[in-house]
């Protein structure tokens, strides 16, 4: 699968989102990082020209409650809703719920290990192969637990 | 994705100019498709050199330099697929600050995806996609890790070969011929210790040559240099490569055609345990055919 790992939001830190591209290299993905302080449009416009099949993304700035549902919503707007999208980093629970009905189907606490990611991508394939859909944009309600 | 119609749409949809279809053309045409397209005129450069040497931050400072000045710039960034997990990562794009910047700049990474005889059969047609939907500027991006990555850089109309301090480097670019493909070298990270020197020692194993290409020594972190290097690129002729294209086409048809033989695995056993010659594993792969 092809995926975008950005990193929105203005900390300085992107060991977390390598770590996590490197892994999903290992695991058999082609995977893309757009680097650090990427604005959501910025985001929006590589998943298209990547065209992506799924885009990571990690926060630990507390960017969630703006940026990703800016992505998300950048996303729809693009005609790019079939895209996955999950994220990582630190997100408190009380937070989840909005961003999963943000279409955000997966969502990694700091302690998640990459064979976890692994997995989730793997269970998107199986979905989609069988015709489910569960890009950012569409109907299913399926989500990562 | 099914097969015809809907293909033809994403085609006239990307011709019309959506950046949305031109992406999903591209996925398409890595995956075998060929849309039908008329002929192109295309302005391509090739940059190429050994992996680190600074090709894409390069690349970024082209990016702004054009896009500043009207130009539609479109790179096609590759970088190799793990042959063990079939993954790739794509890091080019990380270096080219301006690549998500607007309207003008358009960057695609591509993995080789291990294609028998690399991914030589799309690049051209990938090129002809973007020339047809405006791109007036293509860039192409391969490290020069092994021969097949560097024959990418024959589909381009101008070659750039970058190279950085160290210039051991550039020993390896000889043996693959590349060196006599470069239209201009660059030495990047002039800032750093050792780029002068090897700047120098470039030229001067250069010096024998009839019309030896032009050798640039730049900085892509600070700009030194840069201007220079692309009125240079600007002004460059471009060689006609047809013929060394008509080669790369058939050695990668030839490949790909040889790997994906329903014998290859037979007649590899049969040569493993030496029932067979080499000359008879030829012969029976080519008897086979069909
Ligand atoms: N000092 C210095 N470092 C540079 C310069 N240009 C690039 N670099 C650094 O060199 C490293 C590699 O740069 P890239 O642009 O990714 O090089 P590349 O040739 O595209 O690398 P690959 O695509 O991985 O083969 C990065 O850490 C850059 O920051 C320069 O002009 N001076
Ligand atoms: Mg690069």
């Amino acid at each position: 699968m092809k995926v975008i790992v950005a990193k929105p939001g203005l900390d300085g830190h992107d060991r977390g989102a390598k770590v996590i591209a490197r892994a999903l290299r290992d695991g058999g993905h082609e995977v893309v990082y757009t680097g650090l302080r990427k604005t959501p449009e910025e985001i929006v416009r590589a998943t298209m020209d990547e065209d992506a099949a799924a885009l990571g993304l990690s926060t630990l700035s507390g960017a969630h409650d703006v940026l990703i549902p800016a992505i998300c919503e950048g996303l729809i707007k693009e005609d790019l809703g079939r895209t996955v999208v999950f994220a990582g980093g630190i997100i408190p629970a009380s937070d989840r719920d909005a961003l999963h009905n943000l279409g955000v189907r997966a969502i990694f606490g700091p302690g998640t290990s990459t064979s976890e990611i692994l997995d989730f991508l793997n269970e998107v394939s199986s979905r989609k192969k069988s015709g489910e859909s569960v890009g950012v944009g569409e109907s299913s309600e399926w989500r990562w637990e | 994705m099914e097969m015809g119609v809907k293909e033809q749409d994403i085609v006239d949809s990307a011709l019309q100019g959506s950046r949305r279809d031109l992406s999903r053309l591209l996925t398409l045409i890595e995956s075998g498709f060929e849309p039908n397209l008329s002929l192109q005129e295309s302005w391509t450069i090739g940059v190429t050199g050994p992996p680190g040497a600074g090709k894409s931050s390069l690349i970024g400072n082209f990016v702004d330099y054009w896009s500043s000045r009207g130009d539609k710039v479109a790179v096609l960034a590759v970088d190799p697929s793990s042959p063990k997990s079939g993954g790739a990562l794509l890091g080019d794009r990380m270096r080219m600050a301006s690549a998500d910047s607007g309207d003008s700049v358009f960057v695609r990474s591509l993995a080789t995806r291990n294609h028998p005889g690399g991914l030589s059969a799309y690049i051209s047609t990938m090129i002809d996609c973007l020339a047809a939907c405006g791109w007036n500027r293509i860039v192409i991006e391969t490290v020069g890790s092994g021969q097949s990555d560097y024959r990418i850089a024959a589909f381009a109309d101008r070659i750039l070969l970058v190279d950085g301090p160290d210039r051991g480097d550039i020993v390896q670019a000889e043996k693959a011929g590349i060196i006599e493909l470069a239209d201009i070298i660059v030495v990047n990270k002039s800032d750093l210790e050792g780029s002068e020197q090897a700047a120098e020692a470039i030229t001067s194993s250069l010096s024998m040559d009839t019309s030896p290409p032009s050798v640039h020594l730049v900085c892509s972190h600070d700009g030194t240099g840069i201007e220079e290097l692309i009125h240079d690129i600007e002004n460059c002729v471009p060689e006609s490569r047809s013929g060394l294209r008509a080669r790369e086409r058939l050695i990668s048809a030839w490949d790909s055609r040889l790997l994906n033989h329903p014998e290859l695995i037979r007649v590899i056993e049969l040569l493993e345990t030496g029932r067979i010659t080499l000359e008879d594993a030829i012969r029976e792969i080519t008897l086979s055919e069909g």
